[in-house]
């Protein structure tokens, strides 16, 4: 909403810089986004008179004037324009002149001739023909207000006005308006407010022998209230008017336009101008448009209507989509002899699926949709009245058809200065509170306050309480602590979120944050097969485009876009993970399951297998994992299908590791190879192990053997491993793989693994005795395997 | 035999002087101490000494071995010195090269700036909460007091994905969820990432994070509010910090207000930072309307809250200066690597 200061000064008498008053007004509440003075830019641009004209001696298309400024001496100034006279009244740029957009104007000399400015037209002093009808685009503005030679252009013009702009929450359509603001400029400035009412002079004939409304859907339509002018003369509206409507960012057009919309400015009631000889049969209609039915509206499209749309008709046909745009025909024309004014009150969310639907948001559509006043359509419409005759824009026709459904009752209030003083934490008199709600216009009786009509935001005491708060001034509340103890903590799910976070820092992981949605065409890029299950995804309605169209049931597809805009930023490497979730639809459930889940990436020649699962193994160790176990698995998709592993904690499956499947690397443009793990943090949640016990340091010496074994070269190292463990049984401390050798000397098909195993008991010293027997139990073990020493 | 001890000790003081390593002084030690050795040699002739000389020059002996010895340790400790100049001389480094790192990761820059909040309301005695981000019109709009024809809807572009069912817009919900599940006293914040259709650009994101923080008790005030917040925003961005309450509306808090700091560059002047306002807007707050409470079961004229809610992005932009939000979500290593 911008804010005409000089409209405003009609309401309250105020003199301030604009930014205190920009400053104070956002403390108390109507956020100033920001101001312009109107003119601000221009500098030493005076109106002139021309004395004289002569043609330019070297030059056909040029003219020299001589131009009275009122200084002792006329000055000279050449131009190009052909619309000059003698006489004429025009503004001049002088020397050392600055017109909007910063251009600066120098004396100078045009092919000889000094030249001492320039003479402006109004398209340099940042206005349009709409601003001044009567004048040419494609000249010089020659000037018909009353003014002074030599006097500045501004004031001359009126082009002195401050535009100051609020934003202003949905709650207050009240202050959508010019009153709605003064009221409270009123309060925040401790000023009187003038509010006028509005008196219409002389009225002739009676709107019921034309007229006849018929309200069929209350519900939609609060009220409508129509009075009717006749006589019309169309013209331009005054100068003032014009300014003021400039001021608000609206193009004045004619009189009678421009009173509808001054009107909507001033009391932010949105106001229509039927042109009567449309109105077929004197009859107008307010009902749900007709299946089919179309309009064309008056920006020139023609619009197909839905049956809970609210149109307003005349006996045949919709003539305006009400409160949202009138149609073709509704409009002011030139022949226009007699109109009728409708002011009314239609339903806020009504007017709001109407606009969206149609597509067209108006500034009447983005009044009405917040829900207007309907004690305000009344008043309105005898201000058009007024201005029509101020204007002499027509006769106003007598009496007023008021069709009126809002059953208004006012919202009644107790005032309780206590509980306001508690809730908010200050010490507030009674008194004050009464004198702040009386000067917002409600009605204080005894306990009950009475909100006005127009505050339809004024419900509850909290409310009260907030307009006792913010003219108090917010800034005058204490500031306290909160009282009482506080358990503040992170849960145990948070600590091991943070564990996770910690260790894989450590680990040199840094960590990304993805989009949750993708393309479901991501799924083909992880070569999910056509029936998978994941391809059931959360789907969004209304998503901004295919990208991002489903929420993601596996973050493979996200880890791999990060890492292949790495590998495309010839980042050389990567090591990166993200904590996120996945969306998971079942069946019977209104909402999705979300699993958090880790997902770790790594490309890059310091990057294989081994090293991302070193930095699994490391994690699990330090969440405590205990029994861990890992499976070749070949049949997920996206991994390669020799070098992807399951890894287990006892039978709890925690996630999958592995190299990318060289297809989807390339499906990413990734040229190298790209190691993926996926782990549930839910199931790492489940099988985590916070609690550390000290274990004496050892007392007594360890033993230690080396043994090296040849074996299938498709035995796993975990069944080797798994061997020995059982078979050194309670005296095994630790076992080391120190080599894996397969080529010269070893058979095809088989390999040689080393290990060092040691040994050591918690009460005495090992002899050999313990160990061969162990040694044997490993061995036998190992054979069963197929594992032998190595000879 | 005098003259002869005396001669000794001048001998091995000049051949001390010469022995340059160990073994040279090991050998000089045998020459005159060892058995066979040229001390050795001259008590062995004590035999033909008188009873009156034999004390004496045996004394003179014992005093002649004590001073070997000494001497012999003396020049010892010195070579060893010497030795180890020399050694750590030639181990001398050029302490200007680079040092050996292992690799580190870093944290993600929202999450660096999310855990420091945290931190503080941790600090404060608040819990963190979590809730769905796929969430019911219900915890998203309405039990908030936005129901379903409310203009607020208008403002805040969902993405659905039924009738029933969207990505919710706000952390607010989490509110609700907590009050439904939780009896007062009630002290969370609540992050998380939220939606909204919002194109892609340097300022917006159809996915951001929020943070929403709830008190709720018995006695609660606006001016605990204040308290509570400004320390936060004190903690966050220094000691020296101003703010300002503004009024505001929300749907879901009655009284409204947002916090405005004072602009760190131009510090109330009004610069391009702060679009000339001389403020920057930081969160949202109020007191939790009594709707609200009510719909999640909690008697507002028993009870009264806080809430607060603000967007993290670009609290993490202003940190860091980042211009382009876009950037925090390409996750581009030269880019993670900065924080």
């Amino acid at each position: 909403m911008n804010l005409s200061m000089k409209w405003l000064s009609d309401f309250v008498k105020l003199k301030v810089e604009p930014r205190e008053f920009s400053e104070r007004m956002s403390l108390s509440g109507s956020k100033v986004e920001g101001w312009e003075i109107e003119g601000e830019e221009i500098k030493n641009v005076v109106v002139g008179k021309i004395l004289s004209i002569e043609p330019h001696p070297d030059a056909d298309k040029l003219v020299v004037c001589q131009i009275d400024v009122g200084e002792s001496e006329p000055i000279q100034i050449v131009t190009g324009a052909t619309n000059v006279f003698p006489g004429a009244i025009v503004p001049v740029a002088k020397d050392k002149s600055v017109l909007p957009g910063g251009k600066e104007i120098r004396k100078g000399k045009l092919r000889g001739v000094v030249s001492n400015g320039m003479l402006c037209s109004l398209g340099e002093l940042g206005l349009t023909a709409h601003d001044f009808p009567y004048a040419i685009e494609d000249g010089i503005f020659i000037i018909e207000e009353d003014c002074q030679v030599g006097q500045d252009i501004r004031s001359a013009i009126g082009l002195d006005d401050t535009c100051v702009e609020f934003e202003i929450t949905p709650n207050r359509p009240d202050c959508l308006s010019v009153i709605g603001l003064a009221r409270e400029v009123a309060v925040t400035f401790g000023k009187n407010l003038t509010l006028h009412t509005p008196l219409v002079q002389h009225e002739t004939g009676d709107i019921h022998d034309l007229l006849s409304v018929s309200v069929e859907n209350a519900q939609l339509c609060q009220r409508y209230v129509a009075k009717m002018v006749k006589n019309i003369k169309i013209k331009p509206s005054p100068r003032w008017m014009r300014e003021r409507l400039r001021a608000s960012g609206v193009r004045p057009i004619n009189n009678i336009v421009d009173i509808t919309n001054y009107v909507m400015l001033e009391y932010g009631q949105p106001m229509h101008a039927f042109d009567y000889q449309y109105v077929k049969g004197g009859k107008i209609v307010v009902r749900n448009a007709k299946v089919g039915e179309s309009i064309m509206t008056l920006d020139g499209t023609q619009r197909s209507l839905s049956p809970e749309m609210l149109v307003i008709c005349d006996e045949e046909k919709p003539s305006a989509v009400a409160g949202v745009m009138g149609g073709e025909y509704s409009g002011i024309m030139d022949d226009t002899n007699t109109i009728v004014f409708e002011s009314a009150c239609f339903s806020g969310t009504s007017i709001r699926t109407t606009a969206r639907k149609l597509g067209m948001r108006t500034e009447s559509s983005a009044r009405f949709e917040k829900g207007l006043d309907s004690e305000t359509c009344i008043p309105a419409v005898l201000r058009a009245c007024e201005l029509v005759e101020m204007l002499g824009a027509g006769e106003v026709v007598g009496g007023m058809i008021d069709v009126d459904h809002a059953a208004y009752q006012p919202t009644r209030i107790t005032l309780n200065p206590e509980w306001i003083n508690r809730f908010i934490g200050i010490d507030v008199s009674r008194e004050e509170m009464v004198s702040i709600l009386e000067q917002l216009d409600c009605k204080v009786d005894g306990d009950t306050i009475i909100a006005p009509s127009f505050r339809k935001d004024l419900e509850h005491k909290a409310d009260i309480a907030e307009e006792v708060a913010r003219f108090h001034g917010y800034d005058k509340i204490p500031t306290t602590a909160i009282r009482g103890a506080a358990q503040g903590a992170l849960t145990d799910y948070q600590k091991f979120e943070r564990t996770i976070l910690d260790t894989l820092l450590a680990q040199g992981c840094y960590e990304i944050s993805t989009y949750s949605f993708i393309s479901p065409k991501y799924y083909d890029k992880i070569r999910l097969p056509a029936d998978s299950p994941l391809r059931k995804s959360v789907v969004i309605l209304n998503p901004l485009g295919e990208d991002t169209s489903v929420m993601r049931t596996i973050v493979i597809p996200s880890m791999m876009e990060i890492l292949s805009k790495n590998y495309n930023n010839r980042n050389a490497a990567a090591s990166l993970f993200e904590m996120a979730n996945e969306y998971i639809p079942v069946e019977g459930q209104e909402l999705p399951d979300e699993n958090p889940v880790i997902t770790i990436g790594q490309y890059g020649s310091s990057y294989d297998f081994f090293t991302l699962k070193g930095v699994v193994e490391n994690l699990l160790s330090v969440l405590g994992a205990e029994n861990l176990s890992v499976e070749a698995e070949s049949a997920i998709p996206y991994y390669h299908p020799g070098r992807c592993a399951r890894i287990f904690s006892g039978s709890v499956e925690l996630g999958t590791i592995g190299e990318i499947h060289p297809q989807v690397a390339e499906n990413y443009g990734i040229g190298v190879k790209v190691y993926v793990a996926r782990l549930s943090c839910n199931a790492l949640f489940e099988v985590r192990c916070n609690e550390k016990e000290y274990h004496p340091l050892p007392k007594f010496p360890a033993t230690t053997r080396d043994l090296a074994l040849l074996c299938d070269d498709e035995l796993p190292v975990q069944s080797i491993e798994k061997a020995i463990r059982v078979g050194a049984g309670k005296l095994l401390e630790r076992i080391d793989l120190f080599d894996i050798y397969k080529g010269q000397q070893i058979p095809d098909g088989k390999k040689s693994v080393a290990y060092n195993i040691t040994m050591r008991s918690a009460d005495r010293t090992l002899n050999d005795e313990d160990v061969e027997k162990a040694m044997g139990k490993i061995l036998k073990n190992l054979s069963d395997l197929g594992a032998a020493i190595r000879e | 035999m005098k003259a002869a001890l005396e001669a000794i000790r001048q001998k091995i003081v000049v051949e001390l002087q010469e022995a340059h390593d160990m073994q040279a002084l090991e050998n000089i030690r045998v020459k005159f101490l060892g058995k066979k050795g040229e001390l050795t040699a001259i008590l062995k002739q004590m035999g033909t000494l008188s009873a009156e000389e034999r004390p004496v020059i045996g004394q003179l002996a014992n005093d002649i071995r004590v001073f070997m010895e000494d001497h012999i340790a003396g020049r010892s400790a010195q070579l060893k010195d010497e030795l180890t100049q020399q050694k750590m001389k030639a181990e001398k480094l050029d302490v200007t090269l680079p040092g050996k790192k292992n690799p580190i990761g870093k944290k993600h820059p929202l999450n660096i700036v999310l855990d420091e909040i945290k931190e503080i309301f941790l600090g404060m005695g608040f819990s963190i909460a979590t809730g769905p981000e796929i969430e019911l019109d219900y915890y998203n709009f309405e039990a908030l007091n936005i129901p379903k024809d409310h203009p607020a809807r208008d403002t805040q572009d969902t993405f659905y994905i039924s009738d029933n069912v969207l990505l919710r817009t706000q952390t607010s919900p989490i509110q609700v969820r907590v009050m439904e599940k939780q009896k007062p006293p009630i002290r969370v914040l609540a992050p998380g990432r939220v939606y909204r259709s919002d194109a892609v650009d340097a300022t917006h994101s159809p996915l951001f994070h929020q943070i929403e923080g709830l008190v709720v008790d018995k006695g609660i005030t606006m001016a605990d509010l204040k308290g509570t917040l400004e320390i936060f925003v004190k903690r966050l961005y220094g000691e020296d910090s101003v703010v300002r309450f503004r009024p505001h509306h929300f749907p879901f808090t009655e009284p409204s207000a947002e916090l405005d700091c004072m602009c760190f560059n131009c510090h109330g002047k009004g610069c391009r930072l702060c679009k000339g306002e001389g403020w920057i807007e930081i969160l949202g707050c109020g007191m939790v309307h009594p709707k609200v409470l009510s719909n999640c079961g909690i008697d507002p004229e028993v009870y009264s809250g806080f809430a607060f809610g603000m967007g993290l992005e670009r609290v993490v932009m202003r940190r860091f200066n980042i211009d382009d939000m876009r950037l925090l979500y390409e996750n581009d290593l030269r880019f993670l690597n900065q924080f």
